[in-house]
């Protein structure tokens, strides 16, 4: 299949463009995304092509760009809102855990709220502690919500035109590291290209190990992979790409055949994604597991700004290979 | 010392002035009877309730007292516009056209509520009736009136959506980001700041340092329509018709009404019970203040006796009331996981024509 490599920024712009201009509805607001053209550069040119009542700068008001997002899709827009870290979307943890996620349940379904929140998220870079959070399982905590979290060009694409499609508020966060990486897309990618909500994807098979894991943490599994494959280690890499819904089926498969696991992300090592998968596993696979599960997260710790103590506390594909052979 | 403002009278006097409101008809202001005896009856009827633990549940935030504050100034609205509040919902719900069986219902976390049973006291909503609800966070539904507000300006309608906002949100982010959102974007909100003279148990001077809340507003470059004595419904809808009006054709705008609260902040509050000053401060604004009996002896002044109408509404309201109890509590309880579980989501209609297939090949 003829295929040409695409930064996921340039595939996340790609996808936004194309619902915009199919649906009037949808309008994109944040800091900095129209005239500064975005501050990852994802919506470049959009003021031009779509003007000021579509392309919308806000002020730094993170509270009330999560909340005015809720009226208005409840009101019947479909809003696209961008924090432009995901750092700054705590300050509006409010809006997007007791409103986003809660006015269709607590009118019983009288209301609806489609709208996508995006989030630059990630460690690293030097950045320093309050810039450097990857905390996608903390909005993934409260139903009411989704949360997508994809791995590579593609799927951002498929999994962002599904975010904005469906009629349920989704949290989609974009990798800061994986902005710039290119990855293959399809020629002939058809503009109704969806990735279903909810499903997760095997990104490379094997049978010896299962590593699950999700955003940049499949990046680190796949490199792990093609190490352990060279002492003839065949690792499975499941991106659950979803948060919320979280696809276990697509683990239990997995982990089925390989009867181990390690859990890759790049969050924080406590309540956390690795945790509840591995409680998942533990209740029900109790009779496949062949060894303990391990979990390879960040260090637990606020990161730093100095570079190599920084790079100490984020995981890598060295920590994966680790991880993999104490259980082998 | 007695909640009341010092500069009240200048304040009003300065409104009178500018206004030139056609007076409301005198049909119009029997409905205001209508609607404010109703919502009385229905929430001291809850309190009761409440009292008797047949309406369960730590919080129902009352609007006895306030009911000239939503009485008038919703009377200036017209059908296509919005009206959103926080927690004290109740007399909002009522005023808009409820059903008050449906309410009481909600009350009692019945199947048969507004909400089905899933909101409470803190969560009345009604789509057919544009109120996009009653929200429990202080100041979270600020930014959900300037979102809804967006909508009408993003499709170029000139439907106002009317806020209600307490005196304690206006001491929080969300006042402050969503009232300049709404300046920049000039977003067609009325925002109704409805100051009791308490936070919870927090006086307003004690919360605050700019204490006529309404100037706040100002800071932003909003047009401020002033305090309005709340406790007067005919004050109310003048200003409101003129700040609707203005909102509509310009952009938001700010009224700061004074009202007071009779059941405390909500009904387990007994500060009124446990402090002398307090319960003496309530005293004098039933007796000087009382919005019902400001009405009715401004409907007499203009209209002479019309005690059988008035009469009438009374046991209107009370049969009403009693209705929507014997309703409610006749209703059945939600119970099973399915009543538990449905409409966290919307389930999903997208089609997902993807050929799996695609970028399979691909690595």
């Amino acid at each position: 299949m003829a295929a040409r490599n695409v930064a996921m920024r340039e595939a996340i712009r790609r996808a936004l463009r194309e619902e915009m201009r199919r649906d009037e509805n949808v309008f994109i607001m944040g800091e900095e995304v129209a005239h500064w053209q975005g501050t990852h550069r994802v919506t470049r040119g959009f003021l031009e092509e779509f003007g000021e009542r579509r392309v919308r700068d806000t002020p730094i008001s993170e509270m009330a760009i999560g909340g005015l997002a809720v009226g208005a899709a409840m009101a019947g827009l479909r809003p696209v809102a961008e924090f432009m870290t995901i750092n700054f979307a705590f300050l509006a943890l409010d809006a997007i855990a007791n409103h986003a996620a809660k006015v269709r349940y607590f009118f019983d379904g009288m209301f609806k709220a489609p709208l996508v929140y995006r989030a630059a998220s990630g460690w690293g870079n030097q950045a320093t502690a309050s810039h450097s959070h990857a905390p996608e399982p903390i909005f993934a905590h409260f139903p009411g919500i989704y949360v997508g979290c994809p791995s590579n060009s593609l799927d951002a694409y498929g999994m962002l035109k599904a975010s904005i499609r469906d009629d349920n508020p989704v949290l989609f966060t974009e990798s800061i590291a994986l902005y710039p990486k290119p990855s293959p897309m399809p020629d002939d990618l058809n503009d109704d290209y969806l990735i279903p909500i909810g499903k997760g994807d095997i990104k490379r098979e094997g049978a010896d190990v299962s590593l699950v894991a999700y955003a940049r943490g499949v990046d680190w599994a796949l490199q792990a992979a093609r190490q352990l494959a060279r002492d003839d280690i065949e690792a499975e890499v499941v991106d659950l790409r979803w948060l919320r819904p979280l696809d276990m089926e697509l683990v239990y498969n997995s982990f089925k055949k390989t009867n181990r696991c390690v859990i890759v992300e790049e969050s924080l090592p406590m309540y956390s994604f690795g945790g509840e998968i591995a409680a998942n596993l533990q209740e029900h696979m109790f009779d496949y597991m062949d060894a303990p599960i391990k979990r390879v997260a960040a260090e637990d710790v606020p990161l730093p700004y100095s570079k190599d103590i920084e790079l100490l506390a984020l995981p890598n594909a060295r920590k994966v290979v680790d991880a993999v052979k104490e259980i082998l | 010392m007695v909640y009341f403002p010092t500069d009240m009278e200048e304040q009003i006097a300065v409104i009178d002035e500018g206004k030139a409101m056609a007076a409301p008809s005198k049909e119009m202001l029997l409905d205001w009877y209508r609607q404010m005896v109703l919502i009385r009856e229905f929430e001291e009827t809850c309190h009761q309730l409440y009292e008797e633990k047949r309406i369960t549940g730590v919080y129902l935030h009352l609007y006895s007292g306030h009911e000239a504050s939503g009485v008038g100034s919703m009377a200036a609205l017209r059908k296509t516009d919005h009206v959103i509040t926080a927690y004290r919902d109740h007399g909002i719900a009522l005023i808009l056209g409820m059903d008050p069986k449906a309410v009481m219902a909600e009350m009692m976390g019945k199947k048969t509520g507004s909400s089905g049973g899933k909101g409470g006291s803190m969560h009345l909503a009604s789509k057919d009736h544009n109120f996009w609800g009653g929200y429990a966070i202080v100041g979270g539904h600020l930014p959900l009136a300037a979102g809804i507000a967006l909508e009408a300006r993003y499709r170029g309608k000139d439907d106002v959506t009317m806020t209600y906002v307490g005196d304690g949100a206006t001491n929080n982010g969300y006042f402050h980001e969503s009232l300049n959102m709404s300046a920049i974007w000039d977003l067609p909100v009325l925002w109704i700041i409805e100051n009791n003279g308490y936070g919870m148990g927090t006086e307003v001077e004690r919360a605050s340092g700019q204490i006529e809340l309404h100037r706040k507003a100002e800071a932003y470059g909003i047009k401020s329509f002033g305090r309005v004595d709340a406790q007067n419904a005919l004050e109310v809808y003048a200003v409101a018709s003129k700040a609707v009006e203005y909102a509509r054709s310009n952009g938001p705008a700010v009224i700061e009404h004074v009202t007071y609260r009779y059941r405390g902040h909500g009904v387990s509050d007994k500060q009124y019970d446990a402090r002398d000053d307090m319960s003496a401060e309530l005293r004098e604004w039933v007796k000087t203040r009382e919005p019902i009996k400001i009405l009715r002896d401004c409907i007499e002044s203009q209209y002479g006796d019309v005690s059988e109408i008035l009469a009438k509404h009374k046991e209107d309201a009370r049969k009403i009331v009693a209705e929507s109890v014997a309703y409610a509590e006749a209703s059945e309880l939600p119970s099973s996981y399915d009543d538990l579980l449905s409409n966290t989501y919307v389930a999903s209609e997208l089609v997902y024509k993807t050929d799996q297939s695609v970028g399979a090949g691909i690595d």
